[in-house]
């Protein structure tokens, strides 16, 4: 008992510093991630060539001193191309699965307090939604509408409301069902009052991480449809699109196809990696 | 099979339905009502205002959306599909023949994946923490983080370019032997075998660890069953709802996985000419491919729940 | 006398979230005789089942033995290979599970699990082990012996699975039968038809036994020594003889002291109020679509009235089932009643939560059995008290903080405990801060419902302490709901006997031997007694046992 005490008053005085443990693989994930945000920030400033300039006489070039990851299809600077490209895939991905999420888990957690028609509505509706094949649904809005960024994002977040919404909806059920809901309840406290205090702090760390293979979700269904040439339109280039564009080069094994490929594999694993390996709260009783 | 299980069954039926009907909606209404004079765009810029104004009526344009989604229902389950509009030929007969090749496809898949999935999968699950389950483990996070067209590419240039065994793209107009049949579908079946495999290895794993970790298990146990005898008489029974569940769902990632696989090998499948009918704003293609899509993920999904609720012993 | 089993200092570690390990066991040596019956009592968490486990050499998931021997029919448990460990499971020991509704395969024919063992092993010929089941299950007193094995799990009760694991255990002729809690889970009026039977086949085999127990009355009855376990270690061993009436160790003396009737001390003189603070008049509530009458379909609590003096506590006992709790949970609006009224302090009140007044809802309060849920687990001590105080008293900051600490001291736990989330409280602590959070809102009337279930004897003798004081203190009244009859003998001043949804007789605690209603008369007479003769001399009419019992 003693123990767990000077734990819990060191907790609050350091924040999570002490009382977590958190395993190398999750550092590892964690690093690459932020690797990528920082390239996706920093892209402009860092770039070896000018994205859209030719620059190397061969096409398909293999990796080089001057060109680290060789040239594409026109000659262009493959590394800069893919600094560049992690600005689309990885802010596309993450304004799509902010929307996406928190859309998702605001309903959630409103039809799980409010139960009734409300709940079954929304959940027959979403569960409907959720039943079109992701892929597919992008084809057919793309097919309507055209892909540019704004709908693109919007688009992406749509196809992932519905998990996002069943996940949150779960959760908050079961929260709903203990006991300390029927006494904030028969206070008389309001519907909003349970939803932000009692609920939400329960269910945040799940739906964090729900939030991340979500992420994972929507790099690969955005490289996917660039892929397909019916995401991010040139002249701009997300990874997929580069996987595209450069696709020629396959029979020659051009390191322009692979490249963009290890780009995503190695953000997707990365959050993969961190989700299964996230700091964990020692929980100690020594008695 | 007892009237609750029957209700149930029912009940889950009703929903596919239900749910078949609001897809439908979405298809309809995302594919017309959003911006673009189908008409102008069919004839073109050099169009006079009156020959659109006459196409708009004889396609009934202007009727309201409501009564144009009602009668392409009825058309549907008619079997007319509609025209295309980029070569005016009937829908049906443009999708005919390929839909065949799609399920070739699946199906030598399928036959493929499963076996080898849940081989892996219930293997993992009993030797749980062994170096074997770990590399399992770690391979199948690694397909299933990856984009399926780098598993595709990977393949390409491991196989075809490096190893130099496999034509790259498929051409199915052009078999004359079973050796050229294998090696038109050796390639998309290898790379969607893969996709489906990653997924279905997790969900069988995950299935028999969580009936491994019953008490009923651990009872066994302590009668002094043999391992296998707990695995097979006491887990796997209780875990098969689980796994043909697995097996239905990641059979439906193949609808996502075809779209990828049928592009890149330039196979002629209804997912390749669904993505050159959106290339080409062909509607009525894309309606007619995109419902027998969400017909065929529906169909599975509803199975899963079905075989879930059938293979639940307490409703015995 | 030949020892069967000899465990000399056993020690079993866990390895933590953290991946420290901790000692859980820590060096526990005793004896077990051929056919002697030896009972491990302690509080949860005091590694009573471990040890149990260990006689099978067997030990859960994240546990490891880690030194000792256990030697069993001369054979060293510890050390035997996974294959000969198998041949003797089931064969020379077995064990009876803690919960037989898990422990039976939901996708296998009763039949088929009880005979496994002799399949297994290749004991006997499958007729042959159906036969001597049917015979076991007779023995074991079960209904419809010769067809009860080809149902499933699912379709036989809780009692009788709980012998049916019995006889899982018994048909291999094991030399000793591990009980784990065998009847934890069961009513007090099932719990003595299991134990006649579990005691008679024991005895008449003369099979040696091991009884896991944190009911020191149900182990005396059936065990011929004692070893009293607490925080992995064994803090007495002795017969049953020398536990119930000598015990040495403080913490014995301590589980023993909860039993003591602690009768409720001279009722302080009822204030005879004009009225009474709560009149409940003809209450019935349910589940389920509401039917043509306007009734529920599942009617849960039928015609029930009752009355509470200002002051004074009414006790509500029953079985599993017989609509206590959703009474209490209609009283409190948290299910509407169908039919009836609720008066309180004079008013009467809606029928849910939502019709009444922030004041009517502030002076009834209730109580729940889990404190580990009905604490958010996401706020601290602080936060789940402090609410109730802005929420109905609209205090500020600095009213709070000193209103906090004074309600801690109320529910006697340290100051500094305020910054701490519920999952960092012992079960007791928990519970008080359960209670606390009910007197923050200066209620008149609390609801407890089954409070002290979940904890421990001690820990629940202490709560039970506590609510008298604060009832002198505050001059609050309660409604104690409860199955265990001593817990609402100690603080009630009127007991509500409950079955099947009505209430079938109330009753004064002095009046408690002699009740008048057959089914209070089979209640009253299940509790187990801590007297080792309390079962053999227990005589009850087989009628009534009939009628009242869902076995």
């Amino acid at each position: 008992m003693t123990m767990t005490h000077s734990e819990t008053k060191s907790d609050r005085i350091s924040g999570t510093r002490l009382g977590y443990r958190f395993n190398i693989i999750g550092m590892v994930g964690l690093s690459v991630i932020l690797f990528w945000a920082l390239i996706a920030i920093l892209a402009p400033l860092i770039v070896p060539y000018p994205v859209g300039e030719i620059v190397d006489l061969d096409y398909f070039g293999p990796m080089s001193r001057d060109f680290w990851l060789g040239s594409d299809y026109l000659g262009r600077d493959m590394l800069s191309r893919i600094l560049m490209g992690a600005r689309y895939t990885v802010g596309l991905s993450l304004a799509a699965v902010t929307i996406a999420c928190f859309s998702g888990v605001m309903l959630g957690m409103i039809a799980a307090v409010a139960g009734g028609w409300l709940d079954t509505v929304l959940s027959r509706f979403l569960d409907a939604l959720n039943s079109i094949p992701s892929k597919l649904f992008g084809l057919v809005v793309v097919a309507a509408v055209g892909s540019s960024i704004p709908v693109l994002i919007l688009t992406l977040s749509v196809i992932y409301i519905p998990g996002a919404y069943r996940f949150a909806r779960a959760l908050a059920v079961n929260i709903n069902a203990m006991d300390f809901i029927t006494v904030a309840r028969i206070r008389g406290e309001s519907t909003l009052y349970l939803i932000r205090s009692e609920i939400l702090p329960n269910i945040v760390g799940p739906v964090l991480a729900d939030l991340g293979i979500r992420f994972v979700f929507i790099v690969l269904l955005l490289s996917g449809l660039s892929f397909l040439g019916l995401g991010v339109q040139p002249p701009y280039a997300d990874w997929g699109a580069l996987v595209r564009e450069n696709i020629g080069g396959l029979p020659f094994g051009a390191p322009a196809v692979m490249a963009p490929s290890f780009a995503i594999a190695s953000l997707t694993i990365s959050v993969n990696l961190l989700i299964d390996n996230l700091p964990k709260k020692i929980r100690d009783r020594s008695e | 099979m007892n009237n609750r299980v029957l209700s149930l069954v029912l009940s889950r039926l009703l929903i596919a339905l239900i749910t078949l009907v609001i897809v439908s909606f979405a298809v309809f209404f995302a594919t017309t009502l959003l911006p673009g004079d189908t008409a102008s765009i069919l004839l073109g810029q050099a169009a006079t205002p009156e020959a659109v104004e006459g196409l708009r009526k004889a396609m009934h344009l202007d009727d309201p959306a409501i009564l144009r989604f009602l009668r392409w229902i009825v058309g549907l389950l008619q079997g007319d599909l509609g025209t295309s509009y980029a070569n005016e030929m009937p829908v049906a007969d443009l999708i005919g023949g390929r839909f065949i090749n799609t399920l070739q496809l699946a199906g030598v898949t399928a036959l493929f994946s499963v076996p080898i999935a849940l081989t892996l999968g219930i293997t993992a699950a009993m030797l749980r923490g062994s170096l074997y389950d770990r590399i399992v483990t770690v391979l199948t996070i690694g397909v299933i983080s990856v984009p399926e067209f780098m598993i595709a590419t990977s393949a390409v240039l491991i196989f075809a370019v490096y190893l130099k065994w496999l034509p790259a793209l498929s051409f199915a107009n052009d078999v004359t032997s079973l050796t050229d049949l294998l090696r038109i579908y050796a390639m998309p079946v290898i790379t969607l075998t893969f996709v489906i495999s990653a997924q279905m290895i997790r969900m069988t794993r995950a299935a028999v660890i969580e009936t491994l970790n019953t008490h009923y298990v651990e009872m066994a146990l302590l009668k002094g069953a043999s391992r296998p005898r707990m695995v097979f008489r006491h887990a796997l029974p209780n875990a098969l709802g689980p796994i043909v569940n697995a097996v239905a769902l990641s059979l439906s990632y193949l609808l996502g996985g075809v779209i990828i696989v049928e592009t890149i090998f330039n196979y002629p499948g209804i997912a390749k000419l669904m993505v050159d009918a959106v290339s080409t704003r062909d509607l009525p293609l894309i309606q007619s491919c995109a419902m027998i899509f969400c017909l065929g993920y529906l169909l599975l999904i509803t199975t899963a729940d079905i075989i879930a609720i059938l293979s639940n012993p307490r409703l015995r | 006398m030949v020892n069967l089993v000899e465990i000399r200092d056993l020690k079993v570690e866990a390895t933590t979230d953290s991946g420290r390990r901790v000692d859980i066991i820590n060096g526990v040596s005793f004896d077990i005789a051929e056919g002697e019956i030896v009972a491990l009592i302690g509080e949860s968490g005091s590694g009573k089942t471990t040890i149990a486990l260990t006689l099978m050499g067997h030990a859960r998931p994240g546990c490891r033995i880690s030194g000792g021997s256990v030697s069993v029919a001369g054979k060293d448990m510890l050390t035997l290979s996974e294959k000969q460990r198998a041949r003797v499971r089931g064969t020379e020991f077995a064990y009876v599970p803690q919960s037989a509704a898990a422990a039976f395969n939901p996708a296998a024919t009763i039949m088929d699990q009880v005979i496994e063992v002799t399949r297994i092993h290749g004991i006997m010929s499958p007729d042959e082990a159906r036969a001597r089941a049917v015979d076991l299950f007779r023995a074991l007193s079960l209904p419809e012996p010769e067809t009860i094995g080809s149902r499933y799990p699912h379709q036989v009760s809780g009692g009788q699975l709980q012998r049916l694991s019995a006889a899982m255990a018994l048909i291999g002729d094991p030399k000793l039968v591990i009980f784990d809690e065998p009847t934890t889970a069961l009513d007090v009026t099932t719990q003595i038809e299991v134990l006649r039977a579990f005691k008679s086949v024991m005895k008449k085999g003369g099979i040696a036994g091991v009884y896991v127990s944190h009911d020191l009355a149900v182990v005396a009855q059936i065990a011929d020594r004692i070893v009293v376990l607490k925080g992995g270690e064994a803090k007495e061993i002795g017969t049953t003889e020398e536990i119930l009436n000598g015990a040495k160790h403080p913490y014995t003396r301590e589980l023993l002291a909860a039993f003591e009737p602690k009768p409720r001390g001279a009722a302080d003189a009822a204030e005879s109020g004009p009225a009474p603070l709560l009149e409940i008049e003809n209450l019935i509530a349910g589940y389920g679509q509401a039917q043509a009458d306007g009734l529920p379909l599942v009617r849960a609590v039928e015609h029930v009235s009752l009355k509470v003096e200002k002051g004074r506590n009414l006790g509500i006992i029953g079985e599993s089932g017989c609509g206590k709790s959703t009474l209490a949970r209609t009283i409190a609006g948290i299910l509407p009643a169908a039919v009836g009224k609720i008066v309180f302090d004079g008013k009467e009140l809606g029928r849910s939560a939502r019709e009444r007044s922030r004041d009517e809802l502030r002076e009834m309060q209730i109580v729940f059995q889990y404190a580990d849920t009905a604490l958010n687990p996401a706020k601290s001590v602080e936060d789940i008290l402090a609410r109730p105080l802005t929420f109905y008293h609209g205090m500020n900051a600095k009213a709070r903080n000193a209103r906090v600490d004074e309600l801690l001291d109320m529910v006697r736990l340290p100051h500094n405990l305020r910054h701490r989330r519920p999952g960092e409280l012992s079960g007791g602590q928990k519970q008080r801060v359960n209670f606390a959070r009910a007197l923050a809102a200066d209620p008149k009337l609390i609801l407890c419902d089954e409070i002290t279930s979940a904890l421990d004897t001690v820990v629940a003798a202490a709560i039970i302490d506590l609510l008298k004081e604060l009832q002198r203190e505050l001059g609050l009244s309660y409604i104690f709901i409860s199955h265990d009859l001593s817990v609402v003998e100690a603080i009630c001043d009127e007991i509500v006997v409950m079955y099947g949804g009505k209430k079938v007789e109330e009753i004064t605690p002095a009046k408690v031997k002699t009740p008048e209603h057959p089914y209070s008369q089979l209640l009253f007479s299940s509790v187990p007694r801590l007297d080792p003769t309390w079962l053999d001399g227990l005589e009850q009419d087989p009628e009534l046992v009939r009628a009242y019992c869902r076995r």
